[in-house]
């Protein structure tokens, strides 16, 4: 019975092909090497420089996630695309949430010498 | 054979597939929670990388062109074992395990030479102890390291049991596991790459 010869990879996994994993590996190395020069031979506005190279590090990620990890090829409900949307919306909140917050501790905090009186004037104590 | 064999033998395939899905699935949610723990390292590492103490910063540690090394040869890992996955869609066990051997000693390569550049730095005085900087750089970047270590150890027992056992149901579930384990380090390791070593250097 050979249609009935096992197919033992899981379902979601039985997709890609050579051409597939090749062309994402090829984008991936060219999307290394773009951040890679971009940051060694050219002497662009900082703010720019780095928003480009964190663009290029996400669509870098898309890439591997469709060509490697072959999302979006699995029938509904996706719930692999639904659970990593939600993994990505917690990254999102913690990292930023921890550079907010702790920015803005930082921008709120005293010397040590303000504290000082801070807090000798709170507590009334008598110089 | 009968009409009920045939029966039997479509619902034994069909359970197979349905346990090797269901696992896909649970390995995928792990990687998730895994994801959000390198999230949290890399907000610490955001927080603290320019808390140097006096110490060196990114800049004046990290050499570029060794980073590079150390990022194309896990990118052309991650190739290959997508290679081991599309050889065991073919059943063709022999491939499955040249393409994961290549995938090993590339793993090692990375690893050593991370680990190269971890002495050296400690060796200098800039161990994680130096400074907040070097604390969050050496946890981020050696967890990562950790996990490569782990996968290393896993692709070892891998070709282990495709020479011994061959292409078993068992053993290609595991293999498309450790496929998409390996696949989520090199994702990680892109983001290693960029805010770590390259924006240092910006």
């Amino acid at each position: 019975m050979k249609q009935h010869q096992p197919n033992t990879a899981a379902p979601e996994a039985a997709q890609g092909s050579v051409m597939t994993y090749t062309i994402g590996f090829l984008l991936s190395v060219i999307f290394t090497l773009f951040a890679y020069f971009l940051v060694v031979d050219y002497s662009i506005s900082t703010n720019v420089l780095t928003a480009a190279i964190v663009v290029l590090a996400v669509v870098q990620m898309f890439i591997q996630l469709i060509f490697f990890l072959h999302l979006g090829q699995e029938s509904r409900p996706r719930w692999n695309l639904i659970v990593l949307l939600f993994a990505l919306l917690v990254v999102l909140i913690v990292v930023a949430g921890s550079i907010w917050i702790m920015n803005n501790l930082d921008t709120h905090m005293m010397t040590p010498a303000a504290t000082n009186s801070y807090i000798i004037q709170d507590e009334r104590i008598p110089q | 054979m009968t009409n009920s064999q045939i029966t039997n033998d479509v619902i034994t395939v069909r359970a197979e597939a349905d346990t090797a899905s269901k696992t896909l699935f649970g390995f995928w949610v792990y990687i998730m929670t895994d994801l959000v723990l390198f999230a949290s390292l890399f907000a610490t590492y955001a927080v603290l990388h320019l808390n140097t103490f006096g110490g060196p910063s990114a800049r004046e540690l990290f050499s570029l062109p060794y980073v590079l090394t150390e990022t194309l040869l896990l990118l052309v890992s991650s190739y290959t074992v997508g290679l081991a996955v599309l050889a065991l869609h073919k059943r063709a066990a022999r491939q499955v395990v040249i393409w994961l051997s290549v995938t090993f000693l590339l793993g090692l390569a990375f690893l050593g030479m991370e680990l190269s550049e971890f002495s050296r730095l400690a060796a200098d005085g800039n161990s994680w102890q130096r400074s907040g900087f070097l604390s969050s750089f050496f946890t981020l970047v050696g967890t990562h390291g950790l996990h490569i270590t782990v996968g290393l150890l896993w692709i070892g027992v891998m070709i282990g049991q495709v020479i011994r056992k061959g292409l078993t149901p068992g053993t290609s579930r595991r293999l498309a596991l450790l496929s998409l384990f390996w696949h989520f380090l090199d994702i990680v390791w892109i983001f290693i790459f960029t805010i770590v070593y390259l924006m240092g250097a910006v």
